[in-house]
């Protein structure tokens, strides 16, 4: 595990170097150059695999995605070398976030007010909500072992003389579902991580996020990060705001006052 | 693709009386019946095969039998399978088989076939590879019960034998049959196989110098019946002659989850789309807090 976590610094800090985080001001760091690399590697196999996959699981549906990949048995040849590749690089990710990612009792809690966040009524994530949420981390876990599964499956299916017929009749299902389940999975992460929460995207794109976003989402890590109250920052916004407002009204009373 | 109607006579001019064969009817379904007792293993039919495919002969692999190779292969199609096996006494019997596509009523291959028009069921029941819509795949070597379909690692397209649907088409009998020396092979209506096939076990059955109560026809009905029918003499252990599966069956996989689950499923997928684009309809956007001030709030 120390060697893995010596891994990663050293990739951290080489990647560091190709590139770099500008953290501008009331914003927060949250992913280096290594992660956001591995991101959208893994992003867009993700989305060659499940393309080129679409096109050979329902053909009546997606035929028309294979001349994308040159061609129905270029689709076929094709399609498990970016599985394969989906797996090493998010391979990567899995020990580069293996630590964060580890399931805590406030994850538990998190899960149990699922509906609350679904309903979107309570602006402030609670209090415990640290670096990940139980959703991501679930979304996470999920990606690991559908991923896991589409691997083994995947290699069955890949070489069926040395594996037999009943090995690829059970594997194509198991390949199925878990493509299924982590293509349901892919709307939820896209979804909020745009439009649905704003100010997210930028945390995979430039790696910084703003401070609100920081006691919105993810009070636990905010405090960690700054060492401040995310509670007391977020009411002193609060207040500044309602204080920039009545000077505003109060300034824009005084020019009607003036005419 | 090949048409299965020669001409028939509908009208004739000046002709007195009815139209001879009027209004008969043209049984579509063919058969290959294969009578392995009377095979005598001189691979007549693996040549003829060959030729008529325009196929290479290829390496020959020697397993201590006179069997050409272990299995049919993507340009061999057509095989037969020696096997030594003892009887309840103690004697020897020496099976030849002729081992190619049996041309399933169910075809296994063609449940399993995710490829537009990769593989068709022709209504004479011949099963058929169109290799230009191969993708290469290889579903259907594991959806078939009887090992037949192989895989072209060059040109990345599965092949396995056709019934000669060319020849077929064209009113010919199957390169094979034509070939046989013995009276073994024989083709026609799968009903005409079938009683051909019936007699000849009840001769087996009966014989009155070396009797074979066990002997039987093979058109094994878990899948639907076949369009190749062996005439056995122990109708009991097909597996005997080169594993002919007494019950050959399509995995499950390839009926209920294609059919039935995988549309389900991905339309359940889809609508993880349809979920999040209403959920921002309903609920809009977590913006990072305080967010811009509002004036009011419509409850509703």
């Amino acid at each position: 595990m120390t060697a893995v976590r010596r891994f990663d610094e050293k990739a951290r800090r080489g990647f560091g170097k190709l590139g770099h985080t500008t953290i501008h001001e009331g914003e927060l760091f949250r992913h280096p150059v290594y992660t956001r690399f591995l991101h959208w590697t893994s992003a867009i196999l993700f989305f060659l695999a499940l393309l080129s996959g679409l096109a050979i699981y329902s053909p009546w549906l997606f035929h028309w995605l294979t001349p994308l990949f040159g061609g129905g048995p270029t689709t076929r040849v094709l399609h498990p070398w970016f599985g394969l590749f989906f797996v090493i690089i998010y391979a990567f990710q899995f020990f580069n976030w293996l630590s964060l990612m580890r399931w805590t009792a406030a994850d538990s809690k998190w899960i149990r007010r699922l509906k609350i966040y679904i309903g979107g009524k309570e602006r402030l994530e609670p209090e415990y909500v640290g670096f990940f949420n139980g959703g991501q981390k679930l979304q996470f876990w999920e990606i690991i072992g559908g991923g896991l599964v589409l691997f083994i499956t995947g290699f069955l299916m890949w070489f069926p003389e040395i594996f037999g017929r009943i090995a690829v009749a059970i594997s194509y299902v198991l390949h199925d579902i878990s493509a299924l389940i982590m293509l349901f999975g892919i709307w939820i992460h896209i979804y909020l991580s745009t439009v649905g929460e704003p100010g997210t995207l930028e945390a995979m794109t430039r790696g910084t996020v703003t401070r609100g976003w920081a006691w919105t989402h993810h009070p636990a890590w905010y405090s960690e990060a700054t060492g401040r109250d995310p509670r007391a920052d977020h009411q002193r916004a609060v207040d500044q705001q309602k204080k920039e407002k009545e000077r505003e009204d109060r300034d824009s009373d005084l020019i009607a006052e003036s005419r | 693709m090949a048409t299965e109607q020669t001409l028939q006579i509908k009208e004739i001019s000046a002709h007195r009386g009815p139209v001879p064969g009027s209004g008969a009817v043209r049984e579509l379904e063919v058969a290959k019946l294969v009578d392995v007792t009377t095979c005598i293993g001189c691979k007549a039919c693996e040549v003829a095969c060959v030729e008529w495919n325009d196929h290479p002969f290829r390496e020959t692999v020697f397993d201590n039998t006179y069997q050409t190779m272990p299995t049919t292969e993507w340009n061999y199609y057509n095989l037969i399978k020696f096997s030594e096996t003892q009887r309840d006494d103690g004697s020897l019997m020496w099976l030849m088989r002729k081992d190619q596509c049996m041309h399933c009523a169910d075809p296994g291959c063609l449940r399993a076939c995710p490829s537009d028009g990769a593989i068709v069921q022709y209504t004479n029941g011949i099963v058929d590879f169109n290799q230009e819509n191969c993708i290469g795949c290889q579903y259907c070597i594991s959806g078939c019960p009887f090992n037949i379909p192989k895989f072209n690692q060059t040109t990345k397209k599965v092949h396995k034998c056709t019934l000669c649907s060319d020849r077929v088409g064209a009113g010919l009998e199957p390169a094979c049959i034509k070939a046989c020396p013995t009276g073994c092979l024989h083709f026609g209506t799968k009903q005409d196989m079938l009683q051909i096939a019936n007699a000849r076990a009840s001769q087996l059955r009966d014989d009155a110098l070396f009797p074979l109560p066990n002997a039987g026809v093979y058109d094994p009905q878990s899948i639907g019946g076949t369009h190749v029918i062996y005439v056995l003499h122990d109708i009991t252990k097909p597996e005997a002659y080169g594993g002919l599966p007494a019950n050959p069956r399509i995995p499950p996989s390839y009926v209920i989850w294609k059919y039935l689950a995988k549309p389900i499923g991905l339309f359940i997928a889809l609508m993880g789309l349809l979920a999040v684009f209403f959920h921002y309809i309903f609920t809009g956007p977590r913006l990072s807090q305080p967010e811009p001030t509002v004036e009011r709030e419509e409850q509703l």
